[in-house]
């Protein structure tokens, strides 16, 4: 600080405090509508503290899901999203890893058209092609798989980009005395740039988890099955059409539940977080 | 930017980019010259006939009013969007930036909308102004105003817009607070002893410093709100009342996947790819200029 405004310092602490108040109060009304009784919801106003049905709530959404609506338990839609999420981000790194490594300390013919083919991908999210590569993965029979749910996720210009870019400052010298000692390209690979690389991977697996925790319009399309269903998918279908229906209390833990993995990841994992956002825009 | 030192080999690199450029061709390329390709036919709605009309359904497209009204609307969603978040963010960062004491722990406090999906990010929304058991509906009911957002087309945009807005602020805010904490201590400390106070210093020098950081968050929350808030518009409205909501994205999906019109659908597809390559291209101009910069 440049200078002592005292009156401006509170002021700061007060206003950044109403507005953490602010972005937290959409959360704490659900957790608090998660622990209440269906009873106590359709009676308005809800109550401002917690009610005691806790661990009935969760364990309902849990183990049998919204009973009238889809009888998929929460647990199995949450697995489904982590298989997804775990599947989506080590499929990036991996594949990005090679083809990176490939383009920066290779020469080939035609590289350069694979460096700009790679770099079309960034121009083509999902949303603007969905009806198309919806019939390629129908005609090649990967509807209701993992398969269908992942790996047209997984080709990434981002983290190919990223990977070249921290190569290209790798030091020349490293490949150099590599060869002098006569390591081939696999082991320099695996024994010099991989370690090197850690903390990258590591910062690009955290925005990428959540990136495919969150995926909604394609498992939209691609899962018609209810046992293929993941939680951010499966809230939507819980809340019925007519509203009165809706069995709030457990769609609200299920919500709570749908949002802790990757929320958790964010605050645990903050530094690598931070550091995965900023560098994957460079 | 190249490296001087190289393997050498024959096949080894074109198997190191084979999943990648397999996985490409395969789900981006095929499906995108896909796109291109249908976006030429009309298809009668049982798959009998296919006829090819070169720019037929463009020019209906553009003849259409229901679609330029979708291009309004998203152009008013994502304005709203970008102003509204940015606006929170950057007013937040340079609270948080004036900090010393527990400036950390605040950072923890406002970055973890981030993670919320869209789509669960409208649940939340909703549920707060769900007109018969919301708790803020109830509230306004107490005040007089009779919120119902399932039937006022303006309130179900406001509804979305802050879902999508509360979701994307600590995106911005990170990035904020990274260029204001890039701001080199000397220039501000010569200006307040120039004598100018914390508002004048943020407007003549924070500011015009920041300009970058803005455009470039400018370009990736219109970004956000033309496809990534697919999940909210889904969950939250349906595109509805009547089409108060229908973005364009909405729109394709709806067109394709319940209207079945893939002709329509692959030209609304080509229209949006137009648009992300030409925010992409911006995007990496201006990048470009930063780093001389």
């Amino acid at each position: 600080m440049v200078e002592r405004r005292p009156w401006l310092t509170a002021f700061s602490h007060l206003s950044v405090l109403v507005c953490i108040a602010l972005l937290a109060l959409p959360i704490y009304i659900t957790f608090v509508a998660s622990t209440t009784t269906m009873d106590e919801i359709i009676h308005p106003p809800l109550p401002l503290i917690p009610g005691d049905r806790l661990i009935e709530n969760y364990l309902e959404a849990l183990t049998r899901g919204v009973t009238q609506a889809s009888s998929t338990p929460v647990a199995l839609m949450m697995w489904n999203s982590l298989v997804m999420a775990v599947v989506i981000a080590v499929g990036k790194i991996a594949i990005s890893l090679l083809s990176a490594y490939a383009i920066v300390y290779f020469r080939f013919p035609f590289r350069m058209l694979c460096f700009w083919t790679i770099f079309v991908t960034l121009m083509l999210p999902v949303e603007v092609r969905i009806l198309p590569t919806y019939k390629v993965v129908a005609d090649l029979g990967l509807l209701n798989s993992y398969a269908g749910l992942t790996v047209p996720l997984i080709a990434s210009a981002t983290a190919t980009f990223l990977f070249r870019q921290f190569f290209l400052t790798v030091p020349d010298e490293l490949i150099e005395a590599a060869r002098i000692d006569g390591a081939g390209p696999w082991k320099f690979f695996k024994d010099i740039l991989l370690p090197l690389s850690l903390t990258n991977i590591a910062a690009l697996f955290v925005i990428l988890f959540i990136y495919g925790w969150n995926q909604y319009l394609w498992p939209l399309l691609v899962t018609t099955e209810a046992e293929m269903t993941t939680v951010v998918i499966g809230i939507n279908q819980m809340i019925a059409p007519g509203e009165d229906q809706t069995n709030w209390p457990v769609v609200m833990a299920t919500t709570m539940l749908a949002m802790l993995p990757p929320v958790f990841v964010v605050v645990v994992m903050q530094r690598l977080f931070i550091k995965g956002l900023i560098e994957t825009e460079k | 930017m190249e490296k001087r030192v190289t393997f050498n080999q024959r096949a080894l690199p074109y198997l190191l980019v084979l999943p990648q450029l397999a996985i490409t061709a395969v789900f981006f390329l095929w499906p995108a010259s896909q796109a291109l390709y249908q976006s030429l036919l009309i298809q009668n709605p049982f798959g009998l006939s296919v006829k090819f009309v070169w720019f037929e359904n463009f020019q209906e497209l553009f003849a259409d009013g229901l679609y330029l009204e979708a291009f309004k609307t998203t152009a008013v969603f994502s304005a709203a969007v970008a102003a509204l978040s940015m606006g929170l963010a950057l007013f937040l960062a340079v609270m948080v930036d004036r900090i010393v004491r527990g400036g950390a722990t605040y950072k923890v406090l406002l970055v973890w909308p981030y993670a919320v999906a869209p789509a669960i990010a409208g649940v939340l929304w909703l549920f707060m102004f769900n007109p018969s058991i919301g708790l803020i509906a109830f509230y306004l009911k107490q005040v007089g105003y009779h919120w119902n957002h399932v039937l006022n087309g303006t309130e179900a945009m406001l509804l979305v817009i802050v879902a999508a807005a509360w979701k994307q602020i600590s995106y911005s805010f990170i990035f904020f607070l990274a260029g204001l904490q890039a701001i080199p201590r000397s220039l501000i400390e010569a200006a307040a002893i120039d004598g100018a106070g914390p508002a004048r210093r943020f407007w003549t020098i924070v500011f015009p410093l920041l300009s970058p950081t803005a455009f470039f968050l400018l370009v990736v929350n219109v970004v956000y709100a033309f496809f990534d808030t697919f999940g909210i518009i889904h969950a939250v409205t349906k595109g509805g009342p009547g089409k108060a909501t229908e973005i364009l994205v909405y729109k394709v999906y709806k067109d394709g996947f319940v209207g079945l019109d893939l002709g329509s659908s692959a030209a609304q597809s080509v229209v949006l790819m137009a648009i992300v390559m030409s925010l992409t291209v911006v995007q990496f101009r201006f990048i470009e200029r930063r780093v001389h910069y």
